[in-house]
């Protein structure tokens, strides 16, 4: 369902701004029909509409927010125009998925591992600086290498080796160092003596005594199972194998998780996960038979374990941990992938687990639902958890996949499916039928029973032909997988009915198009059109008058066909647009524009439109935008209230381009008066000073009371000097000195003043007194 | 008939006894009236210039026009106080008022030139 979400989203964001649509659309379908995953076709589209956006998990919260998002993301000004005119679409758009939606849950495309794996983890795993940076890192690599078949570089080798038989032959290392340094061992096959294992096996064996936490018993138990596989000289059988299990199995809760040791009360799936891959080693590790009881409380256990299983819509099963627990393991991936190695390693211990089949065929859908990962320990995951369900002893998955969910009806392509395990290798002998054919918006389809052809050699099963009646447009195949040996069906989950949805797409025939301006009902001038084909055509009309378009869409089989766009745009010289949808009845398209009632809406913009017709969808392969030439409108004036049409979109590049300069203008400067004015001025105001001295004068001032003897006379001088020295002093001011300078001199200054005038007033002061007593 | 007494004499004998008056006055407030007509006259064409011109460097204005209303009104208390006739000041002596005056208008002056611009 995400996949015609995509194609129809990306095919309207495509179609609607580029000119030469014919040669994106043809790019469009042979990038479906190639070997992709749903998930990289995903990110292809988006990165034609909207630029980079990576992926690295899966799910679409909701189809409807994404589309939503796409559209307001797109950099196409006409695209969202064509959203608001075409509504009817959209509408019909989500109609159509919300059918499709209702109709199956699990329309979803799996895909064994392919060489996108393998590349991805060559990149993923390059170790830094020739080595890696730790044994469980290590160990990862080398699993993952082993499992796709990628061939190991001798010098990585030699150095781990190294690491890995330091960290044996170290007495400093714990249980969990130990354990990661056999993994490695056990891939590379390293030269270990036989007594260090043997001094190992001693320690992990008292580590099994002293456990106490989950982690422990796993790290020992596991180790001592490593041993067992490495050497078979060393004795690793462990004598209280009742004793350990009942220990281990103290730990566990009754909703299915394990505690990871007695004093701490979280609990988490991915326990349960290593709990079960523990038990499962000490069974194995047994040196007596263990009750069988035991072991068949044990099998409730993963029963019980499964009921928390939990459901995508495309029917991948998967276990999450809701809890973050202290070893910092979080998320469905890795909790999934500890149940799923704790559940083969237990199975392969013991016969008859009662798991059905379509959980487990779940289980592998939802690792193979990942596509690539983009982290390296991530891909361990799905690569490790992938390699355990190839060969379990549950029931081994079978993955129906489609190489190309497109079919092109004019190049006659033949459907085909490939059957095969997880990791990619060949199914046990099987034949696939189709058993049903949903077109898109129905809920009931023609049922069939065609078996498919299979090719020996390329090992794919192909539909001969197509089954009648299967005309362009979007379909929902059902298959169902028939092995040929009964004893296989136990062994083998092939999951009932498995719903692909397939894309048939075609050329559409484009017939009797013609354009014609009509006046009232009348046909003033008629001209025929050859879509998809160049068309030039000059009209010419005036608001009182009608342009009609009409056209016949007919597929492949001769039915009527309704394309996602059939769009009309009138452009003005200006800039402004307008777009009309074309209205269909069956298999006849036509409009009218009218434009005694579109002048308000043309803004009363008369003058040259260049009209241009839109006909799209996602399985047309001819889809086309063509010009079809120009009308000249002649629309009346506007009156005094219209609308103004929209302002035109800025260039975005001019947008950031230099601005026009901006000359400061200055403040101007004060009228200030004629200069003859001001010197008039200040003739004049000396004039009342002339004035002054003129009458002291002849008021008859004289120096008479100026002391004569000499030193009163020095301060009389200096206390005239004192003042004469503080009025120069406030001159300078005013024309140079600041504040502080004038006041820090007038303190020196009055201070000697003060001093001087004190002497003379007083001086003076005694002289008038004598004079008057005298 | 006697003739009646028109304004004009009237105003005429007020101008003669004024003046006869004012010269009986001593000198030094003579010197300090003739001091106060000075001021007083130099602010009135400042005034009369800012009327021609306008008051753009108002500040300016103020500033001249204080300093010469500021001294006038310093040496009318000097008067004051240095007039013999005035029994309120009667034992302030006139070189004491007249520091005053001086210290004042040193004051006065430093305000103006600060204000002047």
């Amino acid at each position: 369902m995400r996949y015609m979400i995509i194609l129809s989203v990306a095919d309207l964001i495509v179609k609607s701004n580029i000119a030469n649509s014919q040669l994106f659309s043809s790019y469009l379908t042979s990038m479906l029909s190639k070997q992709h995953s749903g998930r990289r076709l995903f990110t292809v589209a988006l990165t034609l509409s909207a630029g980079a956006l990576t992926i690295s998990r899966f799910r679409i919260s909701s189809t409807a927010d994404q589309i939503r998002k796409i559209l307001f993301r797109s950099q196409f000004i006409e695209f969202d125009q064509l959203i608001e005119f075409g509504m009817a679409i959209k509408v019909g758009i989500v109609v159509v998925l919300l059918a499709v939606a209702s109709i199956c849950e699990a329309v979803a495309i799996f895909h064994p591992i392919s060489e996108s794996h393998l590349s991805a983890a060559l990149e993923l795993f390059s170790p830094v600086a020739g080595s890696f940076s730790s044994l469980e890192e290590a160990y990862e690599a080398l699993r993952t290498f082993e499992v796709l078949g990628i061939e190991k570089k001798p010098d990585i080798k030699d150095d781990t080796c190294n690491s890995v038989v330091d960290t044996l032959s170290s007495m400093s290392s714990n249980s969990r160092d130990l354990y990661h340094a056999l993994q490695v061992n056990g891939l590379l096959k390293c030269k270990t003596s036989k007594d260090a294992l043997t001094g190992i096996t001693s320690r992990l064996k008292d580590a099994v005594k002293d456990a106490t936490s989950l982690l422990d018993y796993y790290h020992s138990i596991g180790g001592l199972l490593l041993i067992k596989d490495q050497s078979s000289e060393v004795d690793v059988l462990l004598k209280n194998a009742d004793g350990i299990l009942r220990s281990i199995k103290a730990l566990s809760q009754s909703d299915g998780r394990w505690r990871y040791s007695a004093n701490n009360p979280e609990s988490s799936t991915y326990a349960a996960g290593l709990a079960f891959e523990t038990l499962s080693g000490v069974i194995q590790l047994a040196a007596s038979t263990i009750d069988e009881n035991l072991i068949g409380t044990l099998k409730k256990d993963i029963v019980k374990l499964f009921d928390s299983i939990e459901k995508y819509d495309d029917g991948s099963y998967y276990f999450d941990d809701k809890h973050i627990d202290s070893s910092g393991h979080q998320g469905p991936l890795s909790a999934t992938a500890a149940v799923v190695r704790g559940l083969t390693t237990f199975a392969s211990t013991s016969e008859s687990l009662n798991i059905p089949e379509d959980k487990i065929l779940g289980l592998a859908r939802f690792f193979l639902g990942i596509g690539v990962p983009g982290n390296s320990k991530d891909l361990y995951y799905q690569i490790d958890s992938l390699s355990h369900l190839e060969n379990n002893r549950v029931s081994v998955p079978l993955i129906l996949s489609i190489p190309a969910t497109v079919l092109s009806l004019t190049s006659k392509d033949k459907f085909k499916v490939k059957v095969n395990t997880v990791l990619g290798s060949i199914a046990p002998p099987l034949s696939v039928k189709l058993m049903q054919v949903f077109s898109s918006g129905s809920k009931d389809g023609s049922v069939l029973k065609q078996e498919l052809h299979f090719d020996p050699k390329e090992a794919i099963h192909m539909l001969d032909a197509l089954p009648e009646g299967v005309d362009i447009g979007e379909y929902v195949f059902a298959f169902e997988i028939v092995l040929s040996d009964p004893e296989h069906k136990r062994k083998f989950a092939t999951g009932g009915r498995t719903k692909v949805p397939v894309h048939v797409t075609g050329v559409v025939k484009v017939d009797d198009a013609k354009v014609a301006v009509l006046e009232g009902d009348i046909v003033e001038s008629e001209k025929k059109l050859d879509l998809p084909g160049k068309n030039d055509l000059a009209l010419s009309a005036n608001h009182l008058q009608k342009l009609h378009l009409s056209f016949l869409l007919t597929t492949p089989f001769g039915k009527p066909f309704k394309p996602h766009q059939a769009l009309l745009k009138l452009r003005h010289e200006t800039g402004v647009e307008h777009i009309f949808v074309v209205e269909n009845s069956g298999r006849h398209f036509e409009t009218t524009l009218d434009f005694l009632g579109l002048v308000d809406k043309f803004f009363y913009l008369s003058g040259q439109y260049d009209i241009e017709l839109t006909v799209g969808d996602a399985v047309m392969e001819n889809s086309f935008l063509q010009p079809l030439g120009s009308i000249e409108l002649d629309l009346p004036k506007a009156p005094e209230k219209a609308t103004q049409p929209p302002p035109q979109a800025v260039n975005p590049y001019l947008r950031y381009g230099p601005k026009a300069e901006i000359a400061h203008i200055f403040r101007a400067p004060e009228k200030r008066p004629p200069q003859e004015v001001s010197f008039a001025f200040l003739g004049l105001v000396l004039v009342p000073f002339l004035a002054f001295l003129v009458g002291l004068l002849r008021l008859g001032v004289n120096l008479k009371n100026f002391p004569t003897s000499t030193i009163p006379a020095a301060f009389a001088i200096l206390f005239h000097s004192g003042i004469a020295a503080v009025l120069l002093l406030y001159v300078l001011f005013w024309l140079k000195l600041d504040l502080f300078t004038t006041l820090k001199t007038l303190g020196l200054i009055g201070i000697f003043l003060m001093f001087v005038g004190h002497r003379t007033l007083s001086h003076l002061a005694s002289a008038s007194a004598k004079l008057k007593s005298a | 008939m006697v003739k009646p007494a028109t304004t004009k004499d009237d105003a005429h004998a007020l101008f003669h006894s004024l003046r006869s008056a004012y010269s009986a006055t001593p000198t030094n407030l003579k010197i300090i009236d003739l001091y106060v007509v000075f001021a007083v006259f130099t602010a009135l064409i400042q005034v009369a210039y800012m009327a021609i011109v306008g008051s753009f460097p108002f500040n300016s204005f103020l500033s001249g026009v204080l300093s010469c209303v500021g001294t006038a009104v310093l040496a009318v208390c000097l008067r004051i106080q240095v007039n013999k006739e005035n029994k309120e000041f009667k034992d302030l002596p006139p070189e004491r008022a007249f520091a005053d005056f001086v210290l004042c208008n040193l004051v006065l002056h430093l305000v103006i030139m600060n204000f002047l611009g």
